[in-house]
């Protein structure tokens, strides 16, 4: 880890990991070497559950603009189910 | 022609507090006497690039063991351990310490060993070969391959990595090789400087070599930022530094 660029926040959800589908509890963004990935620097996105061994893990190693896409496209996204949330709430 | 062989397996050793750790040795067959060498490996994990380092130097005549600094993050596959490791912030400096100690008392407990021993370590593995060095009198010699972070602001000290090692440049124990590349950002050419500087304040023996054209991680066949000439200069300088200051 050199560049100690680390963001962890709770997750609830599941994640396809190598061994099928897990409970997740955490999800991990940094910014650091990848592993597969063909660059020095990448956003690395792991979706995890510590408590099942290092194993419960679900990896992507993102360039650094398509990563810049995901999270608008996320935010986009959240900002219509937030919209689809408000309206369901207000028929029932 | 001579015969030639090497045993190379996966052992366990005592670490810090004397607890259990995986380590892998390799080291020439016969009865040597051999001089040692301790490997510190990178971020990345306990990997296949630092199997196959510790074998490179078994094949240069020494006896080479590469411990686990992520063994306490469980068993798994190199990149899921170092993930974990990440997340978790590292591992904390006084247990780093204590591991390699583990090691270095293991090698020195052979019957095969020169009585000489020298450490490695690049990325991670090279900030924390420079912090142990600066921690024992029982080392001849020391790379420090582009080890980000010996440098670090206020900021970025934590409770697992509490002192820049810079701090400790005073007690440096041993002769120092540091091969860094001008392109890096961790370490940068400034903070190369810096880490000189200290150096040369304490009148500490040292030879650092800088490569232009190179970043982070130039010696790394398998990833994009190899760059083959410097690599092989760099193995080069450190195989002539060993020699110098390890040959019985």
């Amino acid at each position: 880890m050199c560049t100690s660029i680390v963001e962890i926040v709770g997750a609830s959800g599941t994640g396809k990991g190598s061994d099928g589908w897990f409970e997740l509890t955490h999800s991990v963004v940094s910014y650091d070497h990848p592993h597969h990935a063909l660059l020095e620097e990448a956003i690395n996105i792991d979706f995890v559950n510590p408590a099942l061994g290092p194993g419960a893990r679900v990896a992507v190693e993102l360039t650094l603009e398509s990563a810049k896409e995901l999270s608008s496209a996320l935010a986009r996204a959240i900002a219509a189910a937030e919209i689809e949330e408000s309206n369901r709430r207000r028929a029932a | 022609m001579a015969y030639e062989g090497m045993i190379a397996e996966r052992i366990s050793i005592n670490g810090d507090k004397h607890e259990p750790i995986s380590a892998y040795v390799a080291r020439p067959l016969g009865s040597g006497p051999f001089p040692g060498m301790v490997l510190l490996h990178h971020a990345p994990g306990w990997d296949e690039w630092y199997r196959e380092a510790t074998r490179k130097f078994a094949h240069h005549g020494y006896a080479t063991i590469s411990h686990n600094l992520y063994h306490r993050a469980g068993d798994g596959n190199p990149d899921d351990v170092a993930a974990k490791v990440r997340a978790e912030g590292g591992v904390p400096d006084a247990q780093v310490i204590g591991d390699t100690e583990g090691a270095v008392q293991w090698l020195k407990a052979q019957p095969w060993l020169n009585g000489k021993v020298g450490v490695f370590g690049t990325c991670s593995g090279g900030r924390q070969t420079f912090l142990y060095v600066c921690h024992t009198n029982s080392i001849n010699a020391a790379c420090e391959l582009w080890g980000g972070r010996v440098v670090m602001s206020k900021e970025e000290l934590n409770p697992k990595q509490p002192v820049a090692p810079i701090e400790y440049t005073q007690k440096l124990s041993c002769p120092l090789l540091g091969l860094f590349g001008n392109e890096d950002r961790a370490p940068t050419p400034e903070q190369v400087d810096q880490h000189e500087a200290e150096l040369k304040k304490y009148g500490k023996q040292y030879e650092f070599h800088r490569y232009d054209g190179a970043g982070h991680g130039f010696f790394y066949y398998d990833r994009p930022p190899y760059r083959i000439e410097q690599a092989l200069d760099g193995w080069k300088k450190v195989f002539a530094f060993l020699h110098k200051h390890l040959a019985a």
